[in-house]
């Protein structure tokens, strides 16, 4: 192969210079600059790189250049002629809303592609058995699966007319480029030149460690630009998320407080880098004793992580309402448990990226991330520069649920561009992804409460620890999130729930869909479930019973007055929890048919605040008119594949006025939108989304008084004129001949949002949120007694949305959800140094995620646009409760620490036995199980 | 170096000369080099056509050790190795049995590996080729341990060779895994049942993932002969499975693991025989 390998990609005969064993999905996308194959994992285990060889799916990372010798590659860019069975699928899966990061959306399609060029007419199993090698982290797979088979001829989507746009199925405005393979994620673009840059990791929990002769080393390797450590960081070699604790070394300085703690990396040219064993890189490590459990770091005498957090506590939460101690006293029934969670990762399928280069005396950075204005004010502290100095600007993003909002690969690439003046680019490995960045932090939860004769609740009290890790990232805001929601969307008299964030040696937790509530939601919505059956009602209308209302204090005493639909959510699933439970037991009923078989159905509730817990937290969304008559909007909330770029043109095209068509949007850029904050806490929709209906508003405002019209005006936008009429009266804006405003446009405006809340008091009493939003989960589910397995048969997900802007995008959020909260539930756990993969950690594929019913309840809290509130970590919350409560239901085990593997379900099931075996007619084969 | 011969007997000179990393199907190869440099010296048996081949023969079936799981899927084999195409449809995704060789699988050696079990029912034996010759060995001789084979570095898997199987004997396999797709087993099971006029006259059972190797469970295989293969499942007992020894991961604990495993014999003898006469 002294003349390189000859093969033919997309149709094209191709010579192909890479090494013969070089991965094919690195020398598409380095050699040949086909980036639509994404790599997610490297190892097979995700399917993003699918690719067709001869015809057949194969996943590229797998596949040896050399072996494609003589042989067809079709990859995404190859097949995308709208009347293809290709251009068919992206047809589908826009008007689906099958993509939402749209990072796995080309292995997807691929692989639907080789199913329907086989199979015109596949059944919904064969989809699934042809897309089960593809993982999605954000659709939940429904809509992929609905997709595929209708991937029929496009239909053209009729144009949404002006001032309609609110409450439409508007298809994704990014989605043409995602479903396409074109749009650029964090390793998709660097500048011609770049250094790679790659870390050397702790291999401990906890070591100290020395450098050998570092400039030996270099010597010796030639292409190696840099090998940079603590002490080439200009600035402050600490970085975090909340400017009071702000903890977290770039480089380790004397000892590493986690395994996959960076102590320094290594820069060079890209052929020496990938020849490069970073073990040759001289480095000794000596482990030292590390914390590894919430006991350990609690223990008396424990070493400090950090001197100044006595006993190891980063931060304590507290909210205190009534008495707790007399209420339970004077409850009639009370149930308690201890509820135990452990690391989740967020597993998005596209790892960190990004590079970075130095113009000048500034910085730029060109990474995947939820928040570019907190990356820009930390990257300036780390190169001790201006923040102005700094620009950020996010690529697309495959995917964050949390984890993207810290800093990854952004401070070394910082550091390695500033000090070399060279452009840097970095992609984390699939290990290094998953040892490295946030996690979900483990709980441990103490509840217990206790009801009324008449089933209404008294009181609830809630001791929760959580393992934030080895630094602070986002475990303050957990510690202070959960002890305000721990309650439920319920009314509670007397109330105390009381958090910690513990430091120890492992992989910090931080921000993951929920900030700590979907932990509390699986200890309250079960004991919920106890205190019901104690009191002989039926589950759902003991949480009936006991919804918050409109009028009722929350257990921070807020009156929120509106939007307050969580009763409307049970009530929408009353009928259908009515027939599960009934099926279920008509099922177990007829057992002789069905074995070892039980089912069961289990309803959860949540309530969820928009936005930053008692914290300022604006967005800022500017809307300008070019000379052309194009409106240019200003998003810069991130689109991490939940819809803002879609979703904020809808409500700033109707706030304006106009057709969504003539809407360009100007996406997230430190240097050409403003702040929007960060994409997290279920903000976005809210409150981004309230600053563009104000800015859209605005800029209404602007152009009838410029036209004399009155608010009932009818606007069109056409080339370089804006169209005004207003009964009789007509006026035309000529653009042209505006002088352009300090913005640059004929006409701007911009217009900040900031939700109204008040601070905490010391007994966590104050209005932290403007706005919750609610929801309910019904889960139906199937046990095989015998092994422990559990199946989801059907979840169906009833949601207070207050306004719903785009009900496609709505249902893929919820679904999505849906997908998080199952592999919580039954089978997602990180073992920090074990299984830092995606075959030991497992994530729901599309044959574990059942057929979900969404249900979109309308209770508007005014405060937002139109009403609406967020639904992000809403649908999450919900789901494994719900699973857990509908395994009790089936089996009449509960499970206390999740994930419920087929091992933990089994033995809670024996346990069970042995218990009734101790009761005459008790064994399990005459045992009646799916009680109500 | 990288090497892609076209013929066997390259491969074996290839090797005579240097031992080297072979490459076939790429899927333990390539997640087992992770972002590591790629070894100095890379065999691909890709372009060894021959090696692709499954043949049918009266007394034997011989499978290539590059023939894909999805060749094996699709090939007209006969009812003993119902359990090897059952585990073919179960390994990882489409894509890795687009690829994945069977004799990858049992040249990776990893405790789950999902050709193993039905292998072991079938009497599976190995053909090795290297410069000095050719030897065949059972499958238990050549599974030494977890990773760990007998072949030589000298030698090339070339071929699996599969005896037929008695005539009427049919095959099941049973995986067990915590999710649908994608998934390495917790524990799997196979079972090999020949009937004659409603008794067992012959009956092999292995068990994956639950020791080092996969195993046979001989006293279980004798205990079941001459029973009455209506209800066979139940004369399946704890104590049959105490050769086995399971260990304690990220999967599932090692008492799960002698639970489930006594199930899934039990589901892969039911299945075995269900619709059989």
């Amino acid at each position: 192969m002294a003349d390189g390998i000859v093969l033919t990609v997309n149709g094209c005969e191709t010579r192909l210079a890479s090494h013969p064993a070089t991965r094919l999905s690195a020398a598409l996308r380095d050699e040949l600059g086909l980036e639509g194959t994404k790599v997610g994992c490297d190892a097979g285990d995700c399917g993003a790189c699918t690719v067709l060889l001869d015809g057949e799916p194969v996943c590229a990372c797998l596949c040896a250049a050399g072996q494609t010798e003589g042989r067809e590659v079709t990859t995404i860019e190859g097949v995308s002629a709208p009347s293809g069975v290709a251009g068919r699928l992206q047809a589908a899966f826009l008007r689906h809303g099958a993509a939402q990061c749209g990072f796995c959306t080309p292995g997807m399609i691929m692989a639907a592609a080789a199913l329907l060029t086989r199979n015109p007419d596949p059944s919904s199993r064969e989809v699934e058995d042809a897309i089960g090698g593809v993982l999605c982290r954000c659709t939940g797979y429904r809509k992929i699966v609905a997709a595929i088979l209708d991937a029929t001829a496009p239909a053209p989507a009729a144009p949404v007319p002006a001032g309609a746009a609110i409450g439409a199925r508007v298809e994704r405005l990014d989605g043409r480029r995602k479903v396409e393979g074109r749009d650029i994620y964090g390793a998709d673009a660097a500048p011609a030149g770049a250094l790679l840059l790659r870390c050397i990791r702790s291999p401990f929990h906890r070591a100290s460690f020395r450098f050998g002769d570092l400039a030996a080393f270099r010597a010796a390797h030639p292409g190696i630009a840099a090998v940079l450590t603590a002490a080439d960081v200009p600035g402050r070699n600490r970085f975090g998320v909340i400017a009071s604790f702000i903890d977290q070394p770039v480089f380790a300085e004397a000892e590493t407080r986690f395994r996959g703690e960076a102590v320094a990396a290594v820069v060079g040219e890209p052929a020496a880098m990938v020849a490069l064993d970073l073990a040759a890189v001289p480095v000794t490590w000596t482990e030292l004793p590390a914390l590894d459990t919430l006991e350990a770091a609690l223990a008396p005498q424990a070493e400090l992580l950090h001197p100044d957090r006595a006993g190891n506590i980063l931060v304590r939460g507290r909210v205190v309402r009534g008495d707790v101690e007399a209420g339970l006293a004077g409850a009639a029934v009370v149930a308690e448990a201890l509820i135990e969670t452990g690391f989740v990762e967020h597993a998005p399928i596209e790892p960190e990226a990004g590079f970075a280069r130095r113009v000048g005396d500034r910085i730029e950075i060109h990474a995947c991330t939820q928040a570019p204005y907190m990356d820009r004010d930390e990257v300036a502290a780390i190169l001790g520069i201006a923040a102005e100095q700094v620009r950020i600007v996010p690529s697309a993003v495959g995917g964050g649920f949390g984890t993207k909002l810290d800093l990854s690969v952004q401070p070394f690439l910082a550091v390695a561009a500033w000090r070399l003046g060279r452009p840097v680019r970095m992609t984390y490995s699939r290990p290094e992804s998953m040892a490295t960045t946030t996690k979900r932090h483990p709980a441990r939860i103490h509840i217990r409460a206790g009801a009324g004769p008449d089933g209404r609740l008294v009181a609830i009290d809630v001791a929760a620890d959580f393992n934030t890790g080895a630094y602070a990232s986002w475990g303050p805001t957990v510690a202070n999130r959960v002890p305000v929601h721990a309650s439920g969307p319920y009314f509670v008299p007397h109330y105390r729930a009381m958090s910690r964030a513990v430091h120890t040696h492992l992989v910090p937790a931080g921000a993951f869909r929920g900030f700590g509530v979907p932990q509390a939601t699986l200890a309250q919505e079960q004991i919920f479930d106890e205190l019901a059956e104690r009191l002989g009602l039926d589950g759902l209308e003991f949480r009936i019973l006991n919804a918050l209302r409109p009028q009722d204090p929350t257990v921070t005493g807020q009156v929120l007055g509106e939007g307050v639909g969580i009763r409307s959510c049970f009530e929408a699933l009353r009928p259908h929890w009515r027939r599960a439970r009934a099926d279920a037991e008509a099922f177990n009923r007829s057992r002789g048919a069905n074995g070892h078989l039980r089912r069961g159905a289990g309803v959860a509730g949540m309530w969820y605040g928009c936005g930053n817990t008692s914290m300022s937290n604006p967005s800022t969304m500017r809307i300008g008119v070019t000379a052309a008559g194009r409106i240019a909007l200003h998003q810069g909330a991130v689109d991490i594949g939940q819809g803002s770029n879609t979703v904020i043109a809808q409500i700033a095209a109707d706030a304006i006025g106009a057709p969504l068509a003539a809407i360009d949007l100007v996406s997230a850029d430190t240097d050409l939108t403003p702040d929007c904050g960060k994409t997290s806490a279920s903000r976005q929709t809210f409150i981004s989304g309230k600053a563009a209906e104000l800015a859209g508003r605005a800029l209404r405002r602007s152009i009838l008084r410029l036209a004399n019209a009155g608010e009932d005006a009818r606007l069109s936008f056409g080339e370089g004129v804006i169209v005004v009429e207003d009964g009789q009266h007509r006026a035309e804006l000529r653009l042209a001949s505006m002088a352009a405003d300090e913005r640059g446009y004929a006409l701007s405006a911009e217009e900040s949002f900031d939700p109204p809340t008040t601070p905490l008091d010391a007994d966590g009493q104050g209005a932290p949120y403007a706005v919750y939003g609610f929801g309910a989960h019904l889960a139906e589910i199937e046990v095989d007694l015998m092994l422990g397995t559990v199946r989801v048969l059907k979840i169906t997900a009833a949601h207070d949305v207050g306004r719903a802007i785009n009900p496609t995008l709505l249902e893929g959020q919820i679904e999505g959800g849906v997908a998080q909260g199952l592999g919580l539930a039954l089978m997602e756990e990180f073992h920090p140094g074990r299984g830092e993969n995606l075959h030991d950690y497992l994530i729901p594929t599309v044959g574990d995620v059942p057929p979900i019913e969404t249900i979109l309840i309308e209770d508007p809290s005014w405060v937002g646009p139109s009403g609406a509130k967020g639904i992000g970590e809403q649908a999450l919350i919900p789901t494994a409760p719900a699973i857990l409560n509908a395994i009790h239901h089936a089996s009449g085990a509960r499970i206390r620490r999740v994930p419920a593997t087929p091992d933990r379900v089994l033995a809670a099931v024996r346990a069970l036995e042995a218990g009734d075996a101790q009761r005459p007619g008790g064994r399990r084969p005459e045992r009646a199980v799916g009680r109500a | 170096m990288y090497l892609r011969p076209r013929t066997v007997e390259d491969c074996c000179s290839a090797l005579a000369e240097a031992p080297a990393a072979i490459l076939s199907g790429g899927t333990d190869f390539f997640p087992a080099l992770g972002d590591r440099p790629r070894p100095e010296r890379i065999l691909d048996l890709s372009a060894v056509a021959d090696l692709a081949a499954i043949r049918i023969h009266d007394d034997h079936v011989a499978i290539g050790a590059r023939a894909t799981w999805s060749a094996i899927r699709d090939a007209a084999l006969p009812p003993a190795f119902d359990a090897l195409r059952a585990a073919a449809r179960e390994v990882g995704s489409v894509q890795i049995q687009n690829v994945a060789t069977l004799g990858g699988n049992l040249c990776n050696a990893s405790p789950a590996a999902d050709g193993v079990p039905p292998l072991l029912l079938l009497e599976a034996e190995l053909e090795l080729v290297s410069a000095g010759g050719v030897r065949q060995l059972p499958l238990p001789e050549f599974l030494l341990g977890n990773r760990c084979t007998a072949r030589r570095p000298d030698e090339v898997l070339t071929r699996i060779l599969v005896p037929r199987g008695p005539g009427t004997a049919r095959s099941s396999f049973v995986k067990l895994g915590a999710r649908r797709y994608l998934v390495i087993s917790i524990v799997m099971a196979a079972a090999l049942v020949e009937v004659a006029g409603g008794r067992v006259r012959s009956a092999r059972v292995a068990v994956g993932a639950c020791s080092a190797v996969a195993r046979r469970l001989p006293e279980l295989e004798t205990a079941l002969v001459g029973r009455d293969a209506d209800g066979l499942a139940r004369h399946v007992r704890p104590e049959h499975l105490f050769a086995l020894t399971p260990i304690s991961d990220v999967r599932a604990s090692a008492a799960y693991r002698d639970q489930a495993a006594l199930e899934l014999v039990r589901r892969a003898l039911d299945l075995c025989l269900e619709g059989a006469g």
